[in-house]
């Protein structure tokens, strides 16, 4: 397919990784940000073609793993009620929460589906007016525009059966608390090229600045991986700490206006808990006062909800790029995509899922960790 | 979830909000969203997420890439890293299914690319 088949291209790859080779001096360890990154590096197996002195450590940028166990027990209270109809993004569908996860609500007779867009949602939501309909509106920056947009379309039209559990995140701030952590191992980032595509990348120049590290907005096929990754040496190599974009077919140094504009229409910025990170101030969004009617915690009464975390999943370790998924005394045993421990090991973003994949045995902890 | 994909835009209905674009994915087509793309016309490359259109691929730019990347290439010496893929291959790695393990560049090198 065009704009993706270029991007793999063997001669090419050999070629920027003998670059990388040649350019690098001193071990470095680069953060990729975004989920969908870290399965096309091990899809790829980019790990195993990159020289061992170049680690890359895998970033919280998988919605599904950092939505909180309270956020999936209230989807499970909203899916169990009648005349409901919830809708949700096939991901979140086999994340365990408290008591079972959706797929079990659907097994139990809960009216489950899965819809590949939020508007998918809403015509639902038209076509049967009776029912009660829900979307699971989790997700980055990349998804919120859409999500936004099926807010608005549902207050413009007055689709009263409508509401949306928003779990919405962002990703600097979630950057913010781990390069802020003082111990962090962190010497670059590769950004998440889609979240860019929405947002530009205004907010990662000031964590550049900030924290004295070179962050490359990166795309997702092995090219653009490994061209962002060089990108990264170059600079470290240099002494160089800014925002270099190599995904500038698509993202835009100041992101998508219309998208954003109907972003700061239907949401605004809050508090928000993150599995495994805690709550981090100003993190995510909720739908603003004007769309009020259409948040489904409301609707449902769920608001005042607190669970916390289970212990014997070390997911918090993992989306802080602290655990390397084999070292995880659970991985591939008590942990496995059919029976997951936590979300990590579930969604098709989830670091776990991506060793599990393709195949990166479970190793001796200490060695992992190394 | 942050998951994007290419596609040409091939036909465009509606307006403003309501602007609908058909768009072909190596040869599957989906009506998409793009109201947040009022800049596309047929025959563009859009990046679709979640139904909607969230970017127009810059053409030139993607060439310019490609084309400095090809200059990389030819430039390139005989680098240690074609071994070390001869040798990761032969050395067949199986996954937790027990099946060899696809690693980048085995279809590659056995087909002759």
């Amino acid at each position: 397919m065009r704009h993706l088949d270029e991007y793999r291209d063997p001669a090419a790859i050999h070629a920027v990784l003998a670059r990388i080779d040649r350019t690098l001096r001193a071990p470095a360890s680069l953060m990729e940000v975004c989920g969908g990154q870290t399965h096309a590096i091990l899809k790829f197996g980019l790990d195993e073609l990159l020289p061992e002195r170049l680690r890359l450590i895998h970033g919280p940028g998988c919605p599904v793993c950092v939505t909180p166990l309270e956020q999936i027990d209230r989807a499970l209270a909203i899916a169990d009620e009648d005349d409901v109809v919830f809708c949700s993004f096939g991901d979140m569908l086999r994340v365990p929460g408290s008591n079972g996860d959706l797929l079990l609500a659907k097994a139990r007779g809960a009216d489950v589906r899965i819809v590949l867009s939020p508007m998918d949602a809403l015509a639902i939501a038209r076509q049967e007016p009776d029912k009660r309909v829900v979307f699971f509106a989790v997700g980055f920056e990349t998804t919120a525009p859409a999500n936004a947009m099926a807010a608005l379309v549902a207050a413009r039209e007055g689709i009263g059966n409508f509401s949306m559990l928003v779990s919405h995140v962002l990703v600097p701030p979630a950057l913010e608390a781990l390069l802020g952590a003082g111990d962090s191992a962190i010497d670059g980032l590769l950004a998440p090229g889609h979240v860019c595509v929405v947002t530009g990348q205004r907010a990662y120049e000031d964590l550049a600045t900030c924290y004295r590290i070179p962050i490359v907005v990166t795309g997702f096929e092995p090219l653009d991986l490994l061209c962002g990754v060089l990108a990264a040496v170059e600079q470290l190599e240099r002494g160089e700490a800014r925002v270099d974009n190599r995904y500038g077919r698509v993202a835009q140094p100041n992101g998508n206006a219309a998208a954003m504009r109907v972003v700061r229409e239907v949401f605004d910025v809050c508090d928000r808990k993150w599995r495994g990170l805690g709550e981090i101030p100003a993190s995510g969004y909720r739908l603003s006062a004007k769309y009020a009617a259409f948040d489904a915690e409301r609707v449902f009464g769920l608001e005042g909800l607190r669970v916390d975390e289970p212990d014997d999943c070390p997911s918090g370790l993992v989306l802080q790029g602290r655990l390397r998924p084999p070292a995880c005394p659970h991985f591939g045993r008590r942990c496995t995509p059919e029976h997951p421990l936590g979300a990590p090991m579930v969604s098709a973003e989830g670091a776990c899922a991506a060793y599990f994949h393709y195949g990166r045995e479970a190793l001796p902890a200490e060695e992992a960790r190394a | 979830m942050c998951l994007a994909i290419p596609g040409c835009l091939v036909a465009i209905s509606g307006q403003g909000e309501l602007r609908i674009g058909r768009v072909d994915f190596g040869g599957v087509s989906r009506d998409t969203s793009l109201v947040f793309v009022p800049e596309a016309t047929v025959g563009d490359h859009v990046l679709v997420h979640v139904g909607f259109a969230i970017a127009v691929i810059d053409e030139d730019l993607a060439r310019e890439t490609l084309e400095a990347l090809a200059m990389l290439d030819a430039l390139a010496e005989p680098a240690p890293i074609a071994d070390a893929l001869a040798a990761s291959v032969d050395a067949a790695p199986r996954n937790n299914h027990g099946q060899p393990r696809r690693i980048f560049g085995r279809e590659d090198l056995e087909e002759g690319r």
